[in-house]
Order: structure tokens, then sequence, then C-alpha cells
């Protein structure tokens, strides 16, 4: 299974990476958000990978920690999710106006070739 | 006593803002004066916060100076925990007096240029602040967010091509640089099982060999984030062009921006790979140390080859935050000492000489300045061609006093704050208390660059100098309003302030980086900190 998800994360990475370094400001957008997928699988599973761990429920009495799936990391990339939802709202905003003001949707604003 | 009102003091730099911010986003967009009013409550509030700080940390009203406040009222490394200390309180303090003059610098015009710029402004000092106080790392990453969110938007005010060209970049490298942030703290997470920079600390001497291998690459990933904030060579070439693309009063609060970048190395560093530290003493030092002069090689060549001055004040920048990284990894108490001073100075002097720009940029174009200015101009002469060696008007007297004011302080010459932070820059790396001790290369390569950048810096502000006072041809006195000549006026006052009070501060200071080298220190002030008994409890449960 680690192998499995390392290979998926890794992928995911390596495509966004490649896909940043384009010059189309639509490939940067997407190279982004494939890396922040990447990301957030990666810090869910920081927690570790197990099977047949419940996450944290109320049940009687004080909860065995080994027996549910470790909280933190849930909750943080629970954060991340949002957080880097609103960012590439954001630069996806910032790229339709780029692509209004300067007629081209190349990342410095006017074709190579110009 | 730990609900006393002190106690609450700590998260009082984060709330203002934070309210003054929303109740701003629903008034109006004509309303201006009354956003403003608003803006200068809070910054007002913030400036007596940050006063009252500095005084509480140097009392005896915590232990140590050091006051913790539990958000949520959770124990120590389970929750957020916020701190103040020294050199918390001290750029907190910085904060509020730069966030000051550039709101009142920011009153006659570009506040008015696009919706949006004071709420977005209380959000970039809520960000900033945040920043500055919060002890947990996974915090400090929502902080980050919300000062970067903040600084967009600002960059992006005043819209045109040139600015939202460089906020593409902007964005992108810095949305980048916040997926290596939270690598960095997922792995941090994964190796120690801790978010507390205190308990953090605590645990690394007692890491396994390889948690430790996960630890250092987690804590690494991490700080090319913040690197890439505080424009390190080689990942620090957005910094220019924003700086040069950005409006005066976003570009002057941008300077303050590199400078938390370098704020959380330095407080992380010194915690985290202290030399109780174990088997991780001293990790990355000198790749700080190395990086910075680099940097400082970078930003002084940048300085000497501009040919804009917003570029030159961006590159300025660059050498600044290649001095403190560099300061940092060298590793030595009393030097950070020196570092924290020059961090203060070199911010205030680049903050005014950004500001000021504008105010010159007048000289060459001041048909577009005219546009800006209708009323209450500060002292237009009525002849528009003023004969040669008859007197010189104060407006241009002012420009250029100020000018000079700035060139001094930038390039680290007398009588200015600028000297004093470089002279006791020198007085630490040769290490006069202990005459024996031989200083090594490093330090020596470090003192040559210094004095190399203050020599780049001289060159390149003459040259500016000389092009826009003396060899423009005929100069016209721009008009300016004392809401413009204020702040400049302010923030170099507080820079002359810090070079004639420069005995306290570099003794607080001293305080600040003597407690910041002991990392213990934190570790029993953050883990010991008291909760607050709750009401159940009081029944005698």
């Amino acid at each position: 299974m680690e192998i499995v998800i390392a290979i998926a994360i890794g992928t995911l990475f390596g495509s966004g990476i490649w896909l940043i370094l384009r010059p189309r400001s639509f490939q940067v957008l997407t190279g982004l958000m494939l890396m922040s997928y990447a990301v957030n699988l990666f810090i869910f599973v920081m927690g570790r990978l197990w099977v047949n761990r419940p996450p944290l429920t109320l049940g009687n009495g004080v909860p065995d920690p080994a027996t549910i799936a470790e909280p933190v990391p849930q909750a943080l990339v629970l954060t991340a999710i949002v957080i880097g939802f609103a960012t590439t709202a954001l630069y996806l905003v910032v790229m339709i106006g780029s692509r209004g003001l300067t007629g081209t949707d190349h990342v410095d604003g006017k074709e190579p070739d110009q | 006593m730990s609900s006393a009102w002190h106690q609450h003091l700590i998260i009082a730099p984060i709330l203002i803002p934070l309210l003054c911010g929303a109740l701003q986003v629903p008034i109006n967009h004509s309303r201006h004066r009354l956003k403003f009013l608003l803006s200068a409550l809070s910054v007002l509030g913030l400036l007596v916060t940050g006063v009252l700080l500095t005084a509480l940390t140097d009392g005896a009203y915590w232990n140590n100076g050091i006051g913790v406040y539990l958000a949520g009222n959770w124990a120590a490394p389970f929750g957020i925990a916020l701190l103040a200390d020294r050199l918390a309180a001290a750029m907190l303090l910085l904060t509020a007096v730069l966030a000051a003059c550039t709101l009142l610098y920011s009153l006659p015009r570009w506040g008015r240029v696009g919706v949006h710029f004071h709420p977005l402004f209380q959000f970039l000092i809520m960000g900033i602040n945040g920043a500055f106080l919060t002890h947990d790392l996974f915090n400090l990453f929502v902080f980050f967010e919300v000062m970067l969110a903040a600084s967009y938007g600002l960059l992006l005010h005043g819209y045109n091509a040139a600015r939202l060209q460089a906020a593409m970049q902007y964005i992108a490298i810095n949305l980048v640089a916040s997926l290596l942030f939270l690598i960095g703290v997922a792995l941090i997470y994964a190796s120690t099982g801790t978010l507390n920079m205190a308990d953090l600390a605590a645990r690394i001497s007692a890491t396994g060999e390889t948690d430790m291998v996960l630890l250092k690459m987690g804590v690494a990933v991490l700080a090319i984030a913040f690197l890439i904030k505080s424009a390190m060579w080689p990942i620090g070439f957005w910094l220019p062009t924003t700086y040069a693309a950005a409006s005066p009063p976003v570009a002057a609060m941008l300077v303050l921006m590199t400078k938390v970048g370098a704020y959380v190395i330095l407080r992380l560093w010194l915690l985290v790979f202290s030399d109780h530290a174990g088997a991780a003493a001293g990790y990355g030092f000198d790749a700080l140390l190395w990086g910075g002069m680099a940097t400082i090689v970078f930003g002084a060549a940048g300085m000497l080859a501009s040919e804009t001055s917003g570029r030159l004040a961006g590159y300025g920048a660059v050498v600044s935050s290649g001095t403190l990284l560099a300061v940092i990894g060298y590793g030595q108490p009393s030097l950070v000492t020196a570092g924290i001073y020059y961090l203060l100075g070199s911010t205030l002097a680049m903050a005014a000489f950004i500001l000021l720009i504008e105010l010159i940029e007048r000289i060459r174009s001041p048909g577009a300045a005219l546009l800006a200015v209708t009323m209450e101009a500060f002292a237009i002469e009525d002849a528009p061609d003023p004969p040669v060696g008859v007197g010189i008007p104060a407006a241009l007297a002012f420009l250029g006093l100020s000018f000079t004011a700035c060139a001094l302080i930038i390039a680290g010459l007398p009588p200015l704050s600028g000297f004093v932070a470089k002279f006791s820059l020198f007085h630490a790396l040769l290490n006069l208390e202990a005459p024996g001790a031989s200083i090594p290369a490093s330090g020596w390569t470090l003192m040559i660059l210094i004095v190399l950048s203050g020599l780049a810096a001289i060159i390149a502000m003459m040259r500016f100098g000389v092009r826009t006072f003396w060899a423009a041809g005929k100069v016209l006195p721009p008009p300016l309003r004392l809401t413009e000549v204020a702040p400049v006026s302010l923030l170099l006052a507080a820079c002359v302030v810090m070079t004639v009070q420069a005995g306290p501060i570099l003794d607080y200071l001293g305080r600040a980086s003597g407690d910041l080298h002991q990392p213990g220190l934190y570790i029993r002030s953050v883990l010991s900190a008291p909760v607050v008994p709750g009401p159940m409890r009081e029944g005698g449960r």
C-alpha cells in the first residue's frame, strides 16, 4: 500500500512541477492544483497508513489511542485544502484578468516572438 | 493571575486588525474617510499594544519576560500557543510604526485608487503580527497564508498591466512556497509528533536516527519556504520585480514581509537547532551563512545594475535580507543582537526610501503628480522657474535631505542608524570581548562583503541622486502634501531615535538575543504555562 500511494503522490507532484514550468498560465494553474492535491495526500499519509481504524469517534469511556486513526493530520489537511482552494481560485481570477488586459495567456504577458 | 489584562494583551495585535478589517469590508468604498479613521484607530491601538508589550516583556510581569497565551485554554503541546517575548514585542512595535506611516501616506491617493485597500491592509498586518506571535508551526502556516492572501490583493491594488504581471509570478511562486511549507510541516509532524515549537525543541534530542533524517528533511523543506519569502539567492529573483511594480505603500509593507521570513528562521533555528539539540545541533547554519553571503553579492550587483529606482530599492532589500541571514547563520549570540538592530533600522530606512521614491519621481514628471494633488500643497513656490543660487524651495530641500538620510542609512555611513548597525556587526564579528579568539575565514568574508555591499549601495544611490537632483536639467519643485511628507519624516525620525538611543535599544535587543539562545527558557515557559481553571472545576471537582 505504501509504495502505491508513494508512486501516486510522486506522479501527481512530478506532473505538477512539469506543468508549472510551462509558459501558458492555464498550465501553470493546473500544475499548482496537481501539486496541491499531492501535498494534501502527503499530509494525510503522514498520519501513517492504517487499515481498519476508525476516525476519532466518541464512545463510552476514554478511547484507546491505538485503536483509532491519527486525527491531527486530518485536521491539518482540512485547513490546507480550504486555504489551497481559496488561493488557487484567487490565482484563477488574476489569470483571467491578465488574459483580458494583455490579450495573451503567456505568463510573461506577451508572446515570446513579439 | 493568568487571566490578568496583560495576559490578553498578547492576542490583541491579532484581534485588533482582524476586527477592524472585518468591520471595513461591508463599508462602501466611497466612504474612504470613515475607513481611514477605522484603520487609524486600529493602527494606534497596535502602537499602544506594541509599546505595552515591549515594556511588559522587559519588566517583571512574566517569568523571564516570556508571556504565553494559550488559545482556547488548551494546555501547551495540544493547543495553539501564542508567545510574546522581547524579540516579538520589538517586531510588533516595528510593524505598528511602519503601518502607521504607510497608512498616513496612503491617505491622499493610494487608499482611494481601488476598492478594499483598507481591509486588506488590516488583514496584512494581522497576518504579520500573527506570524510574529505564534508558537505553533501549522498556525504559522495559517498566518502566513493570511498575510500572503492580503499581499496578493494589495499588490494588485491600483490595477495596471505591470502590477498584474508581477502579481501572476508573485502568486505562483508563493503558492509553490506554501506547498513546500506544508510538506515541511507534515514531515516534522510525522517525525516528532508535535507542531509546537517549544515541544519540538524539547523532543529533538530524544529523536531516533530514522526520524532525525525525516525531521531534517522536513525542516530543510520548511526553510526553503521561508527563504523564498526572505529572498535568499538563488530563490529570490521574484523580489525586485514585485517591489518595483507594487504601489509605494504596499511596497513599504512588503519590505517588512521579507523580514518575517528571516524572523521565523531566527526564532526556529535558535530554538530547535541550538547547542542543546544533541545530534541535530547547528544543522543548516552553514547553509544560511553562505547563502546569506551569496545573497549580499547578488543584491549588491543588482543595486549597481538597476536602472530604475524601484528596482534599486528592491535590491537594497535583498542586500539587507542577505546580511540578516548570514548573521543568523554565523551563530554567535552577540552578532544576533546587532543583526536585530540592523533589521529594525534597515526596514525603517528602506520603507522610507520606497515612499520617498514616488515623491522624487514627481520631479521628473510633474504632470502626472499634479493629477494626484489638488490642495493642501506643501511649500510650492509661486514662481515656476526659481533662479539658480537664490534659494532652494522647501520641497526640494526636503526631498534632497530625506534622500541623503536614506542613502546614509542604507549604505551604513555615519552618523545615522545604519552606521551604528554595521559598527556593532563588525564589533561582534571581531569578537573584541575575547581577544585570544581567532576569527574564521567566513567571518572575514562576511565583513568584506558587508563593506563592499555598502560601497555598492553608496555608488548606486549617489548615481541615482546625481541624475535626479543635479543632472535632470531644470527641476521644478514638486507639489507635496503634508500627509506624504510626514510619514517619510516620521520613519527617518525613528531612525534618528534609534541612533540617539542606540545604547538602550542595543541593551534591550541584547537581552532579547540572550533569551533566544536559551531554548530551555522557552521550553519551560510554554510547556508549563498554566491553564485557566474552568467554571466546572471551581465547584471542587
